[in-house]
């Protein structure tokens, strides 16, 4: 019981030093990255549900991520209201994240890894090249946050605020979820699809309600990074995108609560105060993948449970999952 | 009206005919023996009745209704339901939670996604009950993965009795087990309640012959012979096909 | 306007059949889709208009291309897959990975201009037949791709290392049991398709040009092909990359905001009714 309550505290103490984050560091730019952070581990944790969970690697989830944003930005250029625009992306992103999941477990492996990357280029193309609707490579500005509930968010502070909110809210669900039946269903589906459905389970069903959580998810961090830039461009949806979100996965420790949390924080990071020192982030990007892959596949929070309980008892875990073939 | 019945039924992989017109007609409350040698097509007929694979030909009903279009997750609701001969569990688990997975299976708790499993009450209560029936209860919180094989077999037989079946498949429920450890699984298998129609294939004859009424054998495919215990031990074709394969 | 579209169309089919045959020859026999082939491509292209500036000949550059094309495939297969085992996701992954790195020293080699590829002496011009113009470059590369095709036929149907190919994708295991060294056939296979991949994209070089992100624009084409035309399949490589070369071009003309969509249209038709591909066969 002890080693429960020791967890708790270390969540509390987790979510306590994020509330207080802004009255340590000042320095708004680093406000700034924190946010960055947060809204990429919300789109991580999305990502996890199908990537940890439900075994499914996606290599286009940058797209479920970008397209409320643009749902929202378009809504918001044809004149609607910021409240409907945000509805209008909820709903894009669930409907848009339904027919994806469809189409893409007609397969499951290596052949749901293509489909999904194929889909993304899909999107990617609609973004880029339907200039009339989505402004091509210009993308997509919005002219201001909006306030919800007549609160001010223009401020790095209470922007942060409104991340962490829905970070909390995400990572409250995602735990929930886990240690739910449904959650151990979605497991199931990834361990022993055919055992499952000998137990009465509808597999595909299983898979097709993560992929959406997942994709809903990932959209709702998409909506945070419109609200957080102001603007949306075809950059966000490519495969480097979707490889940024997905390595933030893998880094951090697949199938784990707070993986994508740690996955985020180290490519965010990377990414922004590393590529001003050196400048080729694909490089560095490339190589970390390569490095984890080789060196700790399992990522870096159950990487450091191993270190911890010392090398003898290692357990290796799969990081990512072996395609199984099987037709559901 | 049989519980399980099975006419006719073939299947084909590339050219190799695993089935062949096979027949079966298991009477409520049997208990069912299948025999033959390794590659007999017993394992893939067990396959073609809970429905993953599909028949290219011939018929399965189940509790007197048609299933051979029926998914594997239909007939798992209907009240079949199986064990495997090579364990498939979920290592990372625990047993009271292998076993809790195979009881939602029957239930709408499996789509909620808000409850803490290890809350729910009448689930855990089950789960423990069907652990106590294969003597694990005490093992309850420990993975799969630090579990025996022996127990793990226990924990397959677990799973598929706490769903409450009314035809049970049991695929060599004793393969790969010690003296010692048949023993008790053998125990295990004859105290499944009697209104459980079960079909068992099993190389074990010992074991075997103590628990089935009927037999099945089964060779290249095709059933050879069908009959009481007796008929089948003492007939002239079951020496010939175990001589021969 | 007609006819150069459909010459550009069965041009750019050529180019991804040299692109596609190796992707599909490496999903055959390793069951994973290389996602460095488009750096492949891209590398080859670099390599190919870095040897010519060294007052190579245009062909004698594109067979030395090839042949260190082959080299780094081979080195990519022993040195960084090959110790992931048979996890086929990590593999899939560190190609990934690869193609960001290859991406970016690519980018600080030859910088991020457009390289124009001069088209090799003798076919600059255009060659006339009934009254229309045909560019001699372009009826060149598709000849090429059709011999290509014919050679890598003839080498999979009729050599022993073909048998060996065709056995391995088959069936691995069994393969392994009739004592094929299946894993020295993964190193093969991956040199020749990277050496087919960076031939195709110095072949592209005096018609696409070569610049950054020609990588990542080809590399969903060949998975659009495979998956059109089905894994492991010459044929479906073939038929795959003409389909996709013809809609490439005639899209980009008759719906220039949806071009890409259209692209990818017959393979989600694929999927929803013939997962296995067109000339695929089930598994």
């Amino acid at each position: 019981m002890t080693a429960g309550y020791s967890r708790i505290l270390a969540v509390f103490a987790f979510i306590a030093i994020l509330v207080t984050l802004p009255l340590w560091i000042r320095d708004t730019f680093y406000v700034n990255i924190a946010s960055q952070i947060l809204i990429w581990s919300i789109a991580a944790m999305g990502l996890n549900l199908l990537v940890g969970y439900a075994g499914l690697v996606s290599l286009g989830h940058a797209s479920l991520f970008a397209i409320g944003g643009y749902a929202v930005g378009i809504a918001i250029t044809s004149g609607f209201d910021q409240l409907t625009a945000f509805v209008i992306g909820l709903a894009i992103i669930l409907l848009i994240s339904a027919i994806f999941g469809a189409l893409a477990l007609r397969s499951t492996g290596i052949g749901f890894l293509m489909i999904t990357l194929a889909i993304g280029q899909i999107l990617w193309g609609v973004a880029y090249r339907w200039v009339s609707l989505t402004n091509g490579d210009n993308g997509i500005s919005i002219p201001a946050r909006p306030q919800p509930f007549g609160l001010d968010i223009e401020g790095p502070t209470p922007f942060y605020y409104l991340a962490l909110a829905v970070f909390i809210l995400a990572l409250a669900f995602t735990s929930r979820l886990v240690l739910s039946p449904l959650g151990a269903a979605i497991r199931g589906t990834r361990d022993e699809p055919r055992r499952m459905t000998a137990l009465g389970y509808n597999v595909w069903l299983t898979r097709y309600i993560a992929f959406v959580m997942s994709g809903f998810l990932s959209g709702i961090a998409g909506l945070l990074f419109l609200y957080y830039n102001g603007f949306v461009s075809p950059q966000v949806l490519t495969v480097q995108s979707s490889s940024e979100i997905l390595l933030m996965v893998l880094s951090g420790g697949s199938a784990t609560i707070f993986g994508p949390f740690v996955g985020a924080l180290v490519i965010v990071f990377m990414k922004n105060v590393a590529s001003s020192f050196v400048e080729r982030w694909s490089l560095v990007l490339g190589l970390i993948f390569v490095l984890i892959i080789i060196f700790i596949p399992e990522g870096i929070v159950p990487g450091l449970a191993r270190l911890k309980t010392g090398f003898g008892g290692a357990r290796r875990i799969r990081a990512v999952p072996a395609p199984s073939g099987e037709a559901s | 009206m049989n519980p399980l019945r099975v006419k006719g039924l073939c299947k084909s992989f590339g050219g190799l005919r695993v089935t062949r017109d096979v027949d079966l007609d298991v009477a409520a409350g049997e208990r069912r023996l299948i025999i033959g040698p390794n590659g007999a097509g017993k394992t893939t007929l067990f396959n073609l009745i809970a429905g993953e694979i599909k028949p290219d030909a011939g018929e399965i009903s189940l509790m007197g209704r048609d299933i051979t279009r029926s998914p594997g997750r239909a007939r798992a609701h209907m009240g079949l339901a199986r064990t495997y001969q090579i364990i498939t569990l979920f290592p990372q688990d625990t047993l009271i939670r292998n076993v809790s997975i195979a009881l939602m299976g029957l239930m709408p708790l499996r789509w909620n996604p808000f409850a803490n499993l290890s809350q729910c009450r009448d689930v855990s209560d089950a789960a423990h009950e069907a652990l106590e029936r294969v003597g694990l209860v005490h093992l309850a919180d420990r993975k799969i993965s630090e579990t025996s094989y022996g127990e793990c077999r226990r924990v397959e037989i677990a799973m598929a009795l706490a769903q409450q079946p009314s035809v049970l498949l049991l695929d060599e429920p004793l393969a790969g087990l010690s003296v010692d450890e048949r023993r008790g699984v053998q125990d295990l298998l004859l105290s499944i309640p009697r209104d459980v129609t079960t079909v068992m294939i099993e190389h074990d004859m010992d074991v075997a012959l103590r628990f089935a009424e009927r037999i099945t054998l089964m060779h290249f495919g095709a059933v050879v012979l069908d009959g009481t215990r007796d008929e089948v031990v003492n007939a002239p074709q079951t020496r010939e096909v175990y001589l021969a394969g | 306007m007609w006819f150069i579209l459909t010459i550009n169309s069965v041009t750019l089919g050529g180019l991804l059949f040299l692109l596609s045959a190796g992707f599909s020859l490496i999903f055959g026999l390793m069951r994973i889709p290389n996602l460095t082939h488009g750096s492949f491509f891209m590398l080859g292209g670099y390599l190919g208009v870095t040897l010519i500036r060294f007052g190579l000949n245009f062909w004698i550059a594109a067979i030395l291309t090839a042949l260190i094309m082959a080299a780094i495939g081979v080195t990519v297969e022993r040195l960084l897959l090959r110790p992931l085992g048979g996890n086929a996701m990590q593999q899939v992954l560190l190609t990934l990975g690869l193609s960001f790195i290859i991406a970016d020293l690519s980018l600080m080699i030859w910088t991020g201009d457009p390289v124009r590829v001069p088209t090799p002496p003798g076919l600059e011009g255009t060659a006339s037949l009934f009254a229309l113009q045909f560019p001699l470059y372009r009826l060149a590369v598709v000849g090429i791709a059709v011999i290509i095709a014919v050679g890598l036929w003839l080498m999979i149907e009729r050599t022993r290392l073909g048998a060996m190919i065709r056995a391995g994708v088959d069936d691995a295991p069994m393969a392994r049991v009739v004592g094929i060294r299946v894993s020295a056939l993964f190193s093969v296979v991956f040199a020749l398709g990277a050496a087919l991949a960076g031939f195709a994209g110095l072949m592209a070089g005096p018609y696409l040009s070569i610049y950054p992100g020609l990588d990542s624009e080809m590399l969903p084409l060949a998975l659009i092909v495979v998956i059109l035309g089905g894994t492991n399949s010459l044929l479906g490589a073939l038929v795959g990359s003409f389909i996709i070369g013809f809609l490439f071009n005639f899209g980009q003309v008759l719906f220039p905001n949806l071009a890409y969509v259209i692209l990818f249209l017959p393979m989600l038709v694929i999927l929803m009714f013939r997962p296995q591909g067109l000339f695929g066969r089930l598994t």
